[in-house]
């Protein structure tokens, strides 16, 4: 093996940064997962009759799924069987009291936010950005309410807009992921804990970028949250959410579902850069992320529009998908997902044109490093009243050393014969070549790399807002350092 | 500028240079002529610092350093500029940027000013101009989808941005006709200087009518069989190599000896 070569497969030593874990107390669920605990989650969370008779229909459906073995195994990701009674389904930090402001959070979490580089002090006075922070299973606060509530935006925990607005949740929950949608769909909506609620009103545009942090913190714990927005006609909002998790020897059970509905003329911009903890060299630990998410462009001119980087977790399961049910409506999908050591990635979208003139694009990069295994999956159906409907697909893949995996597994239903579809796919490799040349023009090893993989990903980061596209790339270069000779 | 002492390469175990002796002052041109498969482009690459050639033995002083010791980028912060034969296709990455990335390194590392982009751009201007390219060519992914000719005519754009002392040129004339080898040769000579050399590794005489060498090298078999003036060239045109085999090769000519 070349000295280059060796520098390629030392990518992986790039250890995880944000492995710390935070001491607080948390209020935290029996272990393992029956019809009590779920009635123990919907009571400690006070809430309304119709969101337990959900949570049990979805519960009672899911042990169904689990009883007939019915977890998705087509995904070319490969785990050991999870026992789903050896998982705790909540735990929240304990508070003592309701928090009105920042100043009565914990400061030992606002520490471990300023560890993750979202100081939520700074965001008050730095305009633009609102974030809502959920730790573990709760939000802890949420900034620039205020602001947004002079729009009329609504922009709280799940668990709040089940208190204060029960009727747009009992209208729109599992509207687009039902909870008999899949196994981790009905997990999650028997269980889910708490996400992140929106409503822009009809003619607003949302003046700020809105922010979500995930963390996971307690050990053996499972995420489950559930992230609802509405755009009524008209509106527009730009949502990004971040994740990241302590460094643990056992794997944690991420289960999320995110529901987006844009009527008439709105427009959905949803961004994720997710950074969970991959797992160690070996493939000791790390997050599986199993998420559902979906969005439904109910009216017409509407416009959905997903961008993900996926940096983190040892195995991601995950299609952002969008029904372009509205005439003229948009879909659209913006990925790049990394994958180094033993991770593994099966992701994609779905896109599922079914209204007039709907345009879907489907921009999809994959990179593979060391022992990574990256797959795109993707769905485009066309159905049979959607009359000239397009999609554009383009799914390429970079392959960093000789012992990773790429593969593309396109699918393509159409039921209507004026519809217009492309598909472009390149797989092209990082190699020697490449970096010598690089090099040969008086760019380092690093950088090299740096400036070859924010080409591949361009398209995807340009769909960024700017701050957050500033993060990924950084989010990259970090977890590819490590290729110094 | 560059003193080459009985060099000796392999490439996975197999020697293919075989003692080389070369020196070059500023201000030179030198050619170095031989058949496929006699090391031409060994030795560019081995003066260049690729990985997976392996020097021997021997040694290669460049600027009074020894250039065998220093990583690739530190030969070209150094001045050291390889015009590849084969350009390499960088997807994704603009022209623009990586040359102005690969000009701020160069800078960086002589103390020197790194542009941002609209100085940079400004200064792009100029040498596109002067190697006479398609403007747009700098706005297009790094050799991804040019032509041969392209291909060719970016390498030399690159030489013009960053200056280099010394310039191995890897058969620049392979694929280009005849107007495109002129203008390819005449900017080559356009960004000459009394200061800088350069190291035209070819099989072919013709470029060599354009692009005059103060001394021409006959590379066979891993050795250097013959230095002369540019006549030197014009004497392969018309006889070829064989008679330079055979002397590289006298077991080939005669019964080996007992």
């Amino acid at each position: 093996m070349t000295i280059a070569n060796q520098e390629l497969n030392t990518i992986a030593a790039q250890e995880y940064r944000y492995g710390f874990i935070t001491d607080i107390e948390a209020d935290v669920a029996p272990r393992g997962l029956n019809e009590d605990i779920v009635r123990w989650i919907s009571a400690k969370k006070n809430e309304p009759e119709f969101m337990l008779e959900w949570r049990l229909k979805a519960f009672r459906h899911w042990e169904k799924l689990q009883a007939e073995q019915q977890t998705p195994t087509w995904a070319n990701v490969h785990y050991p069987p999870i026992n789903y009674q050896d998982i705790i389904y909540y735990s929240a930090p304990k508070a003592k009291e309701k928090l009105e402001s920042l100043d009565e959070v914990d400061p030992e979490l606002l520490r471990t936010y300023e560890k993750l580089g979202i100081p939520l002090e700074e965001q008050k006075r730095l305009a633009g950005v609102a974030v809502d922070a959920i730790f573990d299973s709760v939000s802890i606060a949420t900034t620039f309410r205020e602001e947004l509530a002079k729009h009329g935006i609504v922009f709280c925990s799940f668990s709040e807009a089940l208190q204060k607005h029960p009727d747009l949740i009992q209208k729109h929950l599992g509207s687009v992921v039902p909870y008999s949608d899949n196994f981790y769909a009905a997990l999650n909506a028997a269980v889910f804990s708490d996400g992140s609620f929106c409503y822009i009103p009809k003619g607003v545009r949302c003046p700020l970028e809105l922010t979500t942090y995930f963390r996971i913190n307690t050990a053996e714990t499972g995420q489950f949250e559930r992230t609802l927005i509405i755009a009524e006609e008209g509106s527009y909002v730009s949502y990004l959410e971040g994740c990241s998790a302590p460094m643990r020897d056992e794997n944690q059970l991420h289960a999320a579902v995110v529901e987006l509905i844009a009527h008439k003329d709105a427009e959905i911009k949803y961004s994720t850069i997710q950074n969970w903890y991959p797992g160690d060299q070996d493939g000791k630990g790390g997050i599986y992320n199993f998420v559902t998410k979906r969005g439904k462009c109910a009216g017409s001119n509407s416009k959905i529009s997903w961008t993900q980087v996926e940096t983190g977790s040892a195995i991601t399961w995950k299609y952002p998908s969008v029904i372009l049910q509205g005439d003229n409506s948009i879909g659209e999908f913006y990925s790049v997902a990394l994958t180094k050591a033993k991770q593994q990635a099966d992701t994609g979208t779905k896109m599922v044109h079914i209204g007039k003139n709907t345009r879907s694009k489907i921009i999809a990069k994959g990179i593979a490093a060391a022992e990574g295994s990256n797959t795109y999956r993707g769905l485009v159906r066309i159905g049979s009243r959607a009359d000239n409907a397009r999609n554009f697909t383009q799914c390429d893949s970079l392959l960093i050393g000789d012992r990773c995996g790429a593969h593309t597994t396109p699918y393509v239903e159409v039921l209507n014969n004026t519809a217009h579809l492309e598909h472009e796919a390149f797989t092209s490799r990082v190699d020697e070549d490449m970096l010598f040349y690089c090099n040969q023009r008086g760019l380092s090893m690093e950088d090299a790399q740096s400036l070859i993989i924010n080409g591949f990903c361009k398209e995807v980061f340009q769909k960024l807002p700017f701050e957050f596209a500033v993060e990924a790339t950084r989010l990259l270069e970090l977890n590819l350092e490590g290729t110094v000779g | 500028m560059l003193e080459i002492r009985n060099l000796h390469a392999s490439v996975n175990d197999t020697p293919i240079l075989r003692g080389i002796n070369l020196t070059i002052q500023p201000g030179e041109v030198h050619a170095v002529m031989g058949p496929n498969g006699s090391g031409k482009s060994t030795l560019a690459f081995v003066l260049a610092g690729r990985p997976g050639y392996e020097v021997t033995s021997g040694s290669a002083l460049y600027q009074g350093q020894d250039l065998l010791e220093m990583m690739p980028e530190d030969r070209a912060r150094a001045g050291l500029f390889l015009s590849f034969q084969h350009p390499v296709e960088v997807p994704g990455v603009r022209l623009d940027q990586f040359l102005r990335a690969g000009f701020n390194a160069v800078s960086k590392s002589r103390g020197l000013e790194e542009l941002d982009p609209l100085k940079f751009d400004r200064l792009l201007r100029r040498r596109v101009k002067t190697v006479n390219v398609d403007p747009q060519m700098t706005r297009r992914s790094v050799n991804e989808g040019f032509s041969g000719g392209e291909k060719k005519r970016n390498e030399v754009l690159q030489m013009a941005v960053l200056e280099p002392a010394l310039a191995i040129l890897d058969e620049p004339d392979s694929g280009l006709d005849v107007d495109a080898l002129r203008s390819v040769a005449q900017s080559i000579n356009d960004l000459r200087t009394p200061e800088n050399a350069l190291l035209l590794v070819t099989h072919y005489q013709r470029i060599l009518n354009y692009v005059v060498p103060d001394r021409v090298h006959v590379l066979v078999n891993g050795r250097i069989v013959k230095s002369g003036g540019k006549d030197l060239a014009l004497d392969i045109e018309a006889n070829g190599y064989d008679g330079y085999e055979e002397a590289a090769n006298p077991t080939l000519a005669q019964p080996a000896s007992p």
